[in-house]
């Protein structure tokens, strides 16, 4: 096969057909785009879940003299209540399950309190007696909290018994679901990328039905003839994943980075730009086997025997 | 060379089979004209020996191959034995003269030093040898016919197929392009040539397979287009169901 004459045929098609593959380029481009923020998402899904799931604790709060929730009756969890709990946790039913724990008494929550609320005016209202004692437990394994809640809930002076994994899922939740709309809109837009790819393939194929004629009644291989246009469709998505490719990494940078780094901090793990480099690679080879595979099969109509 | 043994073909939505049990064979270096009325199955003949369709029923064997079990892969590459020229000659508007033959040899992936010599040898041959930069639109119809015959013997195939070739043309080019075919006949090359041409024909005396609704009604050596000898069927019993078939003139 000659290279020189393949890739020829194919730079004609791409100049005859510029508007279509200008559209192929932004469709692609922009599909990507989607897909590649899928990707993210999920990143940055596991990296929340790696990040906060290893520090996430079971938190047993005590009765405080302003409390009636739980078995509390606006009444101080007494020293014999919290010598009962911490029985329990030492007993041999609940102390293979946990890996150490800790107590937090008033003063401790209240300098934690200060410490994640700063420069917010909740921190000038609360006082140390209105911040509940707890017992900090973190387990071998976090998914058996169910245990610790079931044996802790019902004793005296036990506000109540939370697992903090629960706070993170709904945040997990949201972000999930972004992900999955993500995905939903990549497919929609890719679904016309390959119909796009298909169709400007056959006008181009239609523009050359002469030429395809007769190579195929000179005896030209089928590879020969089609290998010009899928290269076409290829190389016009390609051009579209790598600016999809530019925008995924810019996305990382600029904004995630950028602007949610500075406006919530450290508190949050971020995807960072080795996470993007990731997602670059996977746009590019999604891509370019797409679009072969949609100009291949619009191809192959004109190479039937 | 070519082998038709009781080929049948239907095409979809049309209950008369364009060819209906016809067997015959061709040998090496025979000229053979195809004649027959519009509609008659000479199209779907040549049609047939190129694989550009598969018969309903039947074998045929082209230059040693079985067509029925020719892979699709494999057909560039049995094509590539073959030489057809159209009525409308089919030349790339936008390429040269030199352009149009040189391409059919550039996608079967001959070297540049190849072409460069064996092009301007076949439009010599043709005679074009002084016109190889010229563009289709610039040439008269009989020279357009030539530089579709040197497209299709440049590459030296076995069998030339051409399908009314003189169609478009005026008697006296025709005569020019009938002894170009002769003459690339005496090279040794198999000529099939479908045509209505009463004239060329006649004076060819050359083998003549006539059809009609696509049963062969009459194969005769050094024949004219209308039969002088006794037809080999009664005519009475063309197109009728359950005719027997007719064998093809054993050589």
């Amino acid at each position: 096969m000659r290279l020189g004459l393949v890739l020829g045929e194919a730079a004609n098609g791409l100049r005859r057909n510029i508007t279509m593959v200008i559209s192929v380029v932004l469709v692609t481009f922009i599909s990507l785009t989607f897909v590649g923020a899928a990707v993210l998402l999920q990143f940055q899904i596991g990296q929340m879940k790696g990040y906060w799931y290893d520090r996430a604790q079971v938190a047993v709060y005590m009765c405080t003299s302003t409390d009636d929730t739980g078995t509390c009756a606006q009444a101080e969890a007494t020293d014999e209540q919290k010598n009962a709990v911490e029985a329990q946790l030492e007993s041999d039913t609940l102390a293979p399950f946990i890996e150490r724990y800790e107590f937090e008494d008033h003063d401790l929550a209240y300098e934690n309190f200060k410490e994640s609320f700063e420069g917010s005016p909740l921190v000038d209202l609360a006082t140390p007696e209105f911040l509940p004692e707890s017992f900090r437990v973190k387990l071998v394994d976090p998914n058996q909290a169910t245990v610790l809640i079931e044996s802790l809930s019902g004793l005296p002076g036990v506000q109540s018994v939370v697992d903090q994994r629960d706070y993170l899922d709904g945040i997990l939740d949201i972000l999930n679901a972004a992900s999955y709309a993500a995905i939903g809109l990549a497919s929609l837009m890719l679904i016309a990328a390959v119909l796009l790819i298909a169709t400007t393939i056959r006008l181009s194929a239609f523009s050359r039905r002469r030429e395809i004629g007769i190579m195929r009644l000179v005896g030209a291989s089928n590879r020969f003839i089609q290998t010009p246009f899928i290269l076409e469709g290829v190389f016009a998505s390609l051009i579209g994943s790598l600016l999809a490719g530019v925008a995924v990494v810019a996305l990382v940078q600029f904004f995630v980075r950028g602007y949610l780094l500075d406006s919530i901090g450290n508190s949050v793990p971020l995807v960072g730009l080795g996470d993007a480099l990731l997602v670059v690679p996977i746009i590019i080879v999604l891509g370019g086997v797409l679009a072969a595979a949609s100009a291949g099969f619009a191809i192959s109509r004109y190479l039937k025997v | 060379m070519i082998r038709f043994d009781t080929v049948t073909k239907s095409y979809p939505r049309n209950s008369r089979p364009a060819l209906n049990g016809v067997s015959m064979e061709i040998l090496k270096g025979e000229f053979v004209f195809l004649v027959g009325a519009s509609g008659s199955g000479k199209s779907s003949f040549l049609r047939l020996v190129l694989k550009e369709e598969k018969p309903t029923k039947g074998q045929i064997h082209v230059l040693g191959q079985q067509l029925n079990t020719l892979t699709s892969r494999k057909v560039p590459y049995f094509r590539r034995n073959l030489g057809v020229v159209f009525q409308d000659f089919r030349l790339l508007p936008q390429k040269t003269v030199f352009d149009n033959v040189a391409f059919s040899l550039q996608v079967i992936g001959k070297s540049k030093g190849f072409i460069q010599e064996a092009v301007p040898d076949v439009l010599k041959m043709v005679g074009l040898a002084g016109k190889s930069n010229r563009f289709p639109h610039e040439l008269s119809g009989g020279e357009q016919q030539r530089v579709a015959i040197a497209r299709a013997i440049v590459n030296k195939p076995a069998i030339l197929l051409a399908d009314e070739p003189t169609g478009n043309l005026d008697p006296a080019t025709s005569a020019g392009i009938m002894t170009l075919l002769e003459r690339i006949n005496l090279g040794g090359t198999t000529v099939i040539m479908a045509t209505h041409d009463v004239g060329i024909v006649d004076q060819m005396k050359r083998r003549v397979i006539e059809l009609t609704d696509g049963r062969i009604v009459r194969d005769e050596r050094r024949g004219g287009y209308q039969t002088q000898a006794v037809p080999i069927q009664n005519f009475g019993l063309a197109g009728t169901q359950g005719a027997a078939p007719i064998e093809g003139t054993a050589l």
